[in-house]
């Protein structure tokens, strides 16, 4: 789960990370009643989870009401690479010194965890790794060890920041990787980290992604972030029918059992000149009513045309796959034929139960490639 | 000869009392693998079919002289399952259970590499391993495979792993072992270690890996392939058209930014001289053409 900034902050406050303060809006006069509590200057921030809000006009400095009204007015609605801003961030203006750059990520090659530290902030810091890579201060972290406060020194000190803001930054990497590890985060980021005229060091803003598996143990933290829908309706639907599902753009509706086999369905489909519709993975232990759930949750979607359900039984037996369509089309008034392939576990048996319900509505392929092609066939013909 | 697992591997079940633990274990053993033991606290003293249930993984070490252990436990029991088996003294974990947290994972990774440098982890997230004719542990369809090799079969996605399987067998080629190292983020195993299994072993004459998109791992497996594989290698990569900044169902299976992409992976696969297939049904035609050419075939 990607937090916004504002929840990214409320998220760093909880582990102590100085940041400015603010408060969050979603309307423009809530954004006034906001700076008015605060005090101006104040910076109206565009609440959307992509990056280049600044340059899209989604951040603005406001000295009065007046300014806070007009660019609340403006921002709220905002359409920013096909976000649209329904929520602002009113924060404290900050007089700033010098910007850093901070994260906390996971090394899947290395397999240790990995700290960025740079006193090139405020900036892209993929292109700071491509221009100037020794502007960067790495660590990997061992996740058995974690970050002790001499190795939390060593790498402060490595990013040759101003020497006012070592002691300051020393105990926010330090807060940051608790935060991380605490939460299970699977990225920490704070992009700039200021350092102001005075002295002090502050998260000006903040990017934290925190990990889906992991919910069990934080269901406070993730009851703390709640409208957090997924962009796509449809995401947000199958995520409340537990599948695993990705919405795309074309008219070729996808299930598939096991992400492999769903990506390469996915793959398969705009090899033959089709558009998918979706990723489906209805999952290792997919049960009939699985099967109805994914039916369903594809057969809401208006563009799909024909359903290519490619299944190859390993942990899902493919008898329970055809009781599951079956039950799914009794269930579910489909709006588009179903084009099936099943091989592996109980195939013969799963093949079956499908072959005494065989129609125009309900094909079946030997192969996978004849399946979508079959399904691409009729997708084009509709 | 098999990898990793043969018919002398004596598997303890953790989570045999559970309803998939049931009945994927009693499937392995109706295939012929050992399984000698379970393990439930709780249910120490009696028995799954007439396989003996321990209080724990070193009870079954001891009295059941189990050598490997099937994890097959909900996801918060994971970890310390993977942990307690490495501990009890088995030297091969097939790890099944998926969404096990990431930071657990490298917990888990680094724990096992320090403590435990003797012991193999498959998995976490992973379809399990099959070695045809010997020993099945885990998920794969067994219906699908043919013993006798001599492909190996290394892949992150158990289902595409099966259907690599079908399409070698409906060539009438069989396998030495299919490895699954599944789709998470931090595997405890990498290709490049059972590429390294399938290199050393005689009865291997080709090796086929399926990889997907995210993280960097096929194009280290390329790197070591260029240097330490002798054998042919077909390869297969999953999500060539997935859109970035998506997670295609598996945890690792992820394009962030331009990194981890399928195009990537498969030009440095094909830069050492793998046959890289355009989608799972060519698999079977590779093998065999690379197969012919060593003259394997």
């Amino acid at each position: 789960m990607d937090l916004f900034e504002y929840q990214g902050k409320q998220y760093f406050e909880r582990f102590g990370i100085p940041i400015s303060p603010g408060g969050v809006a979603d309307s423009v006069e809530e954004a006034v009643e906001q700076a008015e509590k605060i005090g101006y200057p104040v910076v109206v921030k565009a609440q959307v989870q992509v990056g280049g809000r600044g340059k899209a006009g989604g951040i603005k400095l406001a000295n009065d009401a007046d300014e806070v009204r007009l660019h609340a007015g403006n921002i709220l609605g905002m359409d920013i690479k096909g976000h649209v801003v329904r929520r602002l961030w009113i924060e404290q203006a900050s007089d700033i010194e010098a910007e850093y750059y901070v994260s906390l990520t996971l090394d899947r090659s290395k397999k240790l965890h990995f700290g960025m530290l740079s006193a090139q902030g405020g900036v892209d810091i993929e292109q700071v790794a491509e221009e100037s890579p020794d502007a960067i201060a790495k660590i990997w972290i061992d996740p058995v060890d974690g970050l002790t406060p001499e190795s939390a020194r060593a790498w402060v000190q490595a990013a040759d920041l101003d020497p006012r803001a070592e002691d300051a930054t020393v105990d926010i990497v330090q807060k940051l990787y608790t935060c991380y590890i605490e939460g299970d985060a699977t990225l920490a980021e704070i992009n700039p980290l200021i350092l102001t005229p005075d002295g002090e060091v502050r998260a000006l803003d903040a990017k934290v992604s925190l990990d889906y598996a992991a919910v069990y143990r934080h269901q406070e933290i993730w009851g703390a972030f709640d409208g957090l829908e997924p962009h796509d309706e449809r995401e947000r639907r199958a995520s409340e029918l537990g599948l695993q599902y990705v919405g795309l753009e074309g008219s070729v509706g996808i299930i598939a059992n096991g992400a492999g086999l769903a990506m390469s369905t996915v793959d398969i489909v705009n090899q033959v000149g089709g558009k998918p519709a979706n990723f489906l993975d209805i999952g290792g232990g997919a049960s009939a009513d699985h099967m109805a759930n994914a039916l369903t949750v594809i057969n809401e979607d208006e563009n799909v045309k024909a359903i290519f359900i490619n299944i190859f039984g390993g942990i899902t037996r493919c008898d329970e796959v055809a009781r599951g369509i079956i039950q799914a089309m009794e269930r579910v008034e489909l709006k588009s034929p179903i084009i099936a392939r099943l091989d592996g576990t109980n195939a013969t048996e799963g093949r079956a139960i499908l072959k005494e319900n065989e129609s125009e509505r309900l094909q079946m392929r030997e192969d996978m490639l004849s399946a979508a092609n079959a399904a691409v066939k009729i997708a084009g013909e509709s | 000869m098999a990898v990793f697992v043969d018919e002398n591997t004596r598997v303890v079940v953790q989570g045999l009392t559970g309803s998939q633990g049931r009945f994927y274990g009693l499937r392995n053993r109706d295939y012929g693998t050992q399984i000698v033991a379970g393990t439930n606290p709780r249910k120490a003293g009696t028995d799954v079919e007439g396989i003996p249930i321990y209080a724990t993984v070193a009870e079954a070490v001891e009295q059941a002289g189990a050598n490997t252990s099937f994890v097959i436990v909900p996801s918060a029991f994971a970890a310390d399952a993977v942990l307690e088996a490495a501990a009890g003294g088995v030297k091969l974990i097939v790890c099944v259970t998926e969404h096990i947290p990431a930071h657990d994972q490298a917990r888990i990774y680094n724990t096992l590499k320090r403590d435990y440098p003797d012991v193999t982890m498959l998995g976490p997230n992973c379809a399990g391993i099959l070695s045809p004719g010997k020993a099945n542990i885990g998920f794969t369809p067994t219906e699908v495979a043919k013993p006798g090799g001599p492909v190996g079969v290394v892949s992150r996605s158990g289902t595409l792993a099966y259907q690599a399987l079908y399409e070698l067998t409906a060539a009438g080629i069989g396998q030495t072992t299919c490895v699954g190292i599944g789709g998470d983020p931090v595997p405890g195993t990498s290709f490049i270690d059972a590429l390294a299994a399938f290199e050393a072993d005689p009865e291997t004459k080709a090796i086929v890996l399926i990889g997907e998109i995210g993280g960097s791992a096929e194009e280290e497996a390329a790197e070591y392939i260029q240097d330490n594989v002798s054998k042919p290698v077909v390869a297969y990569i999953a999500g060539v058209t997935a859109p970035p900044g998506k997670k295609m169902g598996h945890a690792g299976a992820i394009i962030s930014g331009n990194k981890g992409t399928a195009s990537a992976k498969m030009d440095a696969l094909t830069a050492v001289g793998a046959r890289v297939a355009q989608n799972p049904t060519e698999i079977g035609g590779l093998v065999q053409e690379a197969l012919k050419e060593i003259g394997a075939l």
